[in-house]
């Protein structure tokens, strides 16, 4: 039985993987299917309820401060969303995969020393170190990617040393020593491919983590320019008027809320099925 | 065991050692710093009056041992903003923040603690997938937005807490809830699996043919050896809950130390951020180092190792 379909024998998990379906199509689609310009600012028709007209036509979620149409704010904002989410895992998995596999395999010293960085970095408070070095280098979104990514290679880094440093006794590692395989071969073709599900479930559960702190960032005014939409920073501007316009700020929570959960439910359910030594390992 | 301790110390000074170095760097990240710590209109003359007062023109090693041994000292420099030395405006900030994240700390012990135990000793009950399901959701919100749709219900519409500030107990409720709900929900999930798996374990099974009591078997027998892998996380919250504090004060317009770095970090007060980072590592280190040399003194194969 292939993967999909034994991801989809948990309802909850065939759940999430039906809403996180809607919500990439509509990141792809966001610029075709958005009713309206998300940019277009109107400003006699600000805070609008959901359901409610204007002059440009309907507004099924009501418009923001300035008049802004908040269901293709919302389109538009899950392209960021995803986009620094994936990303970051990325620069993340890269670092923290090629750290681990060396510290693993080559050398024992090296291996600690690395080790070593990572307890720094998990000394640090996190947000602070990233809000911090933010504000020197200036907010951008290749800032908040790289960022977010370079601070999340320890999980990588831990899990892969571990596996290697067992991969690494192995009779099969052992036969391509003895046939004087090179290391980076044996690296890439010998260790890697028995290490992949343990980086998807990494990753997985990463994503989700990731799209929280590009919206907590872009809250606080420090993650993507203002002049993007963004679920954090939408959340941010109906800060203001959540007296008398609540669902300004409630409606982008409940989009980053879906999305979350959906990621969630389906990494745990890849973790069940892919890996039951990592069921119990959580950080 | 002495030994053993001897090592997490040094350990454990090494790794601040290495936080120091990453603040250091920090502010360097972008070229020169004197630009960061000057307003942009500076003249070129101020611009290397400065770099000279502060030692900006001398080799980086030579830097960093100076800024170290200020450090030490507990000497981070000055803040531009206020005017005065950083880190007593961090420590000043302290008593608030320890109130919100001990507060937290509770809440989340409270909650998770008999929820994992009673779903744990009903397995795949209603309870334990509704207990499954509602952790899976309480590590999914964004901890502000939950904080300003608390804010929105219990302040805007119903009025029963006010939004901001401290002082009275009832400017912690809805702090408190917000930094404890990812916390709880961690705590939560792995008492649960780490019940489970001491549940069928051989010595419960002869508890039980003991014919003792499943509340004896559940509360002495399995708790105690499944509480050990929760200890450490609830370590490990003590850290995430000084560092999601963060936001949580930045909502809550709570005058804690979170909120001072954010506004630091807004104003570039790069003093106030440094010593802050650094302050928050010797905190969160330490408890590591109490929770490594409790874990020794409670399972001796941990220092044999």
């Amino acid at each position: 039985m292939n993967l999909l379909d034994r991801i989809l024998r948990s309802r909850l998990a065939a759940f999430g993987l039906v809403v996180l379906a809607v919500v990439v199509t509509t990141a792809l689609l966001a610029p075709f299917i958005a009713p309206h310009d998300p940019a277009a600012q109107d400003i006699l028709s600000r805070l609008l309820p959901p359901m409610a007209r204007s002059e440009i036509g309907l507004h099924v979620l009501g418009t923001d401060a300035l008049g802004r149409d908040l269901l293709s704010r919302l389109m538009v904002g899950a392209r960021v969303s995803l986009l620094v989410g994936i990303a970051a895992v990325s620069v993340a998995a890269l670092l923290g995969v090629s750290i681990g596999l060396i510290a693993g395999y080559e050398d024992r010293r090296f291996g600690r020393l690395l080790m070593g960085l990572a307890d720094v970095q998990l000394a640090v408070p996190f947000l602070v170190l990233i809000l911090a070095v933010i504000a020197v280098l200036g907010p951008s979104l290749l800032n908040l990617i790289v960022v977010l990514g370079a601070a999340h290679w320890v999980q990588y880094a831990r899990v892969v040393r571990a596996e290697t440093l067992a991969l690494r006794e192995r009779e099969f590692v052992q036969a391509a020593q003895a046939l004087g395989a090179h290391t980076l071969r044996i690296l890439l073709r010998h260790l890697l491919p028995n290490l992949t599900s343990s980086i998807i479930v990494i990753s997985s559960l990463l994503v989700a983590r990731m799209i929280l702190y590009e919206a907590s960032l872009s809250f606080l005014g420090l993650g993507v320019p203002a002049r993007i939409p963004t679920w954090g920073g939408m959340i941010a501007d109906g800060r203001s008027y959540m007296g008398n316009a609540w669902w300004v700020a409630a409606i982008p929570g409940l989009a980053i809320f879906m999305t979350v959960v959906a990621i969630n439910l389906v990494g745990d359910r890849l973790r069940d099925l892919l890996d039951p030594k990592l069921r119990h390992a959580e950080k | 065991m002495l030994r053993y301790v001897t090592t997490r110390i040094a350990y454990a000074i090494a790794v601040i050692l290495g936080v120091s170095v990453l603040v250091f760097l920090l502010v360097r990240l972008g070229g020169d710093p004197t630009s960061l710590f000057l307003p942009p209109e500076s003249t070129a003359e101020e611009i290397a009056r400065f770099r000279s007062r502060m030692g900006f023109d001398r080799p980086l090693i030579v830097q960093y041992l100076d800024f170290l041994s200020r450090a030490v000292q507990g000497d981070f420099g000055r803040s531009l903003r206020h005017q005065e030395p950083a880190m007593p405006l961090v420590l000043d900030r302290l008593p608030a923040t320890l109130q919100l994240a001990g507060a937290a700390l509770l809440l989340a012990v409270f909650l998770a603690v008999p929820t994992a135990i009673y779903a744990a000793t009903r397995r795949d009950s209603i309870f334990d997938r509704a207990s499954l399901l509602v952790t899976v959701v309480g590590q999914s919100f964004p901890t502000f937005w939950l904080g300003i749709m608390l804010i929105l219900i219990f302040s805007e519409h119903l009025e029963w807490l006010p939004p901001s500030g401290r002082g009275s107990w009832a400017h912690l409720v809805m702090p408190a809830i917000t930094l404890a709900a990812y916390s709880t929900a961690l705590i939560s999930r792995l008492l649960r699996a780490s019940m489970l798996e001491v549940l069928q374990a051989d010595y419960i099974r002869t508890a039980r043919g003991k014919g003792l009591g499943e509340r004896i078997v559940v509360l002495r027998h399995a708790l105690r050896n499944a509480a050990i892998p929760a200890i450490t996380v609830i370590g490990l919250q003590v850290g995430a809950l000084l560092g999601g504090a963060v936001i949580t004060e930045e909502i809550f317009a709570y005058p804690g130390m979170g909120r001072l770095a954010i506004q630091a970090i807004a104003n570039r007060d790069f003093a106030v951020v440094q010593a802050f980072v650094v302050f928050m590592a010797v905190i969160v280190v330490s408890i590591n180092l109490c929770v490594d040399i409790a874990y020794s003194v409670l399972d001796p194969r941990i220092r044999l190792k």
